[in-house]
């Protein structure tokens, strides 16, 4: 099991757990996965519940509550480097599930065979207060025999020049905005901050303007007569905008520029 | 006024950046106002083969029962209208076939699919699902999922393990637990929901919702209304610019006018001569 809690007092590192079980019990009885020895610490004072890849923190009406990164919570959906706080003693949940496994398998949809669907399933009537204890049967939640992995073998070449993009995609191009040129609404500036801005009447005659990875690009929508830029009527392919392209659609100009 | 005269159609499938092959299928029928999409999963081709079956037998069983029959009409054995009881039928029936195929067939053991359906009749859209493709509406303003998936997240959502904020930081986003051809049997979901006039359906495989964002479907949808050709292109290219990690299809159904079924001699005389 990748993920980890590693346990400290005044920065003093003390203990190591792995959370290598569907649910692990903190407090100050014996019977805990995670013992603190301390009286701020209740005796089941919080679980850490595991299913499949995701860990969720839950305060068990603990007498002090419990903290995640300094804000208290009652419950909470664990995400690496998180920070618990139990009275003196803080523990960072580290995990590196992401790292471990290839991004392109996360994509690939599962079924969930009937064990498991039959667990969950009987989760619905249980009290709202302790979702979990109806998960038994998942202590391997990974292994073969739960998930039934069926996704596709061949992984393509592409891979790699994909993966490669992705990030690029999440980095948002350069900024933009148009400014109206002609008509009532003259010397009106507009950010292009959405993925996709609509320009004209709905009815009439509509463009829109899409943000891409690579660029801006004007596409015709609906009427009749297609907006032109610099003098050149658009065809029914999208179109990508150059610095100071000025649209015109119906009758009114407007300037595209990138914003340094 | 017909059904396929009521209806505009437009479907699209890709198999987007990373995958080499495209395990999703689609099928309209404008004729009886049915589309059905289906994202199957399997290794090799088995996906591919699972989709193609579900999508085969429902949209040529549901159509061939429907040339010589109405949708409103009472099924005799169930007493459900026969639109409803056909969806039903012929989900159970698609499951039958690849839970066969997969069993009788080495190289197709386990192989599986999702399924939604929209079948369009009498001012109504009855919706059948199993997994988590999805089927959205656009009236208005309001844009939103008329289906609930079957999947581990939802199921998470419901029960108040994980909210729906922190569900897209999920790692179990692609856990379904129900699929067409797992099981010997299998219960399809079925709502029966009112259409309005100038109503744009979007039904799609889980590539679209988990690479694009809800409002930003919703906004593509909203300004592109007037040209779903463009929209459907359009919200494919979306999901293939944020990375298009899985194959990604939408049929897009956009309700242009009424079509409420005949009813009485005269109504059914006057179809009748319109045939």
């Amino acid at each position: 099991m990748a993920a980890k809690l590693i346990l400290s007092m005044d920065g003093v590192v003390i203990n190591e757990y792995p959370v290598n079980k569907e649910r692990m019990t903190i407090g100050r009885k014996a019977h805990n996965d995670i013992i603190l020895d301390n009286l701020a610490v209740s005796g089941e004072h919080a679980a850490i519940v595991t299913i499949l890849n995701d860990s969720f923190l839950e305060d068990l009406d603990s007498t002090n509550g419990l903290e995640v990164n300094g804000v208290v919570v009652k419950k909470h959906f664990m995400q690496p480097n998180d920070v618990i706080g139990i009275g003196k003693y803080s523990m960072k949940y580290i995990s590196d599930q992401v790292s471990q496994t290839n991004p392109a398998d996360f994509e690939k949809t599962m079924i969930l065979r009937a064990p498991v669907k039959q667990a969950v399933g009987a989760a619905k009537p249980a009290e709202p207060a302790n979702p979990m204890s109806t998960q038994i049967g998942m202590a391997k939640p990974v292994s073969a025999e739960a998930v039934e992995k069926t996704g596709k073998f061949g992984v393509p070449p592409t891979v790699e020049t994909a993966q490669a993009a992705a990030p690029a995609s999440t980095a948002a191009p350069q900024n933009a905005a148009i400014q109206i040129l002609t008509g009532p609404n003259a010397g009106k500036e507009l950010d292009l901050v959405k993925n996709l801005t609509t320009l004209g009447k709905p009815g009439v005659q509509v463009a829109v303007l899409t943000r891409r990875p690579h660029g801006y690009f004007i596409t015709h929508v609906e009427g009749a007569n297609f907006p032109s830029v610099n003098g050149q009527a658009l065809t029914d392919k999208p179109h990508q905008m150059n610095d100071h392209d000025v649209i015109e659609l119906a009758g009114v100009k407007m300037e595209f520029y990138f914003k340094g | 006024m017909k059904i396929e005269d009521a209806l505009e159609i437009v479907s699209q499938t890709n198999p987007g950046m990373v995958r080499s092959h495209n395990e999703d299928s689609v099928a309209c029928e404008a004729a009886c106002g049915l589309v059905v999409l289906a994202d199957g999963m399997g290794g090799y081709n088995a996906g591919e083969v699972a989709s193609g079956i579900a999508v085969s037998v429902t949209a040529m069983e549901i159509s061939r029962r429907l040339k010589n029959a109405s949708p409103i009409e009472r099924d005799e054995q169930s007493g459900e209208e026969l639109g409803v009881f056909l969806l039903r039928e012929n989900i159970q029936k698609a499951n039958a076939s690849i839970f066969h195929a997969a069993h009788s067939q080495p190289q197709y053991a386990g192989m599986g699919t999702t399924i939604v359906t929209g079948l369009f009749y009498d001012n109504r859209v009855a919706v059948g699902h199993v997994g988590d493709s999805r089927m959205y509406r656009l009236r208005g303003e309001a844009f939103g999922s008329i289906t609930r998936d079957h999947s581990l997240l939802q199921e998470q959502i419901d029960s108040g393990l994980i909210s729906v904020e922190d569900a897209r930081n999920s790692k179990n986003k692609n856990l379904v637990t129900r699929a067409v051809g797992i099981d010997a049997e299998i219960t399809a979901e079925i709502h029966v929901h009112d259409v309005q006039v100038g109503d744009i359906y979007l039904l799609c495989s889980d590539g679209l919702n988990d690479m694009v964002e809800d409002d930003d479907i919703h906004s593509t949808l909203y300004a592109m209304q007037g040209n779903l050709p463009l929209a459907a292109e359009q919200l494919i290219q979306m999901a293939n610019d944020n990375g298009g990690r899985d194959n990604v299809s939408v049929i897009l159904v956009k309700v242009k006018s009424g079509f409420a079924a005949p009813r009485g001699w005269f109504a059914r005389m006057i179809d009748w001569f319109n045939k």
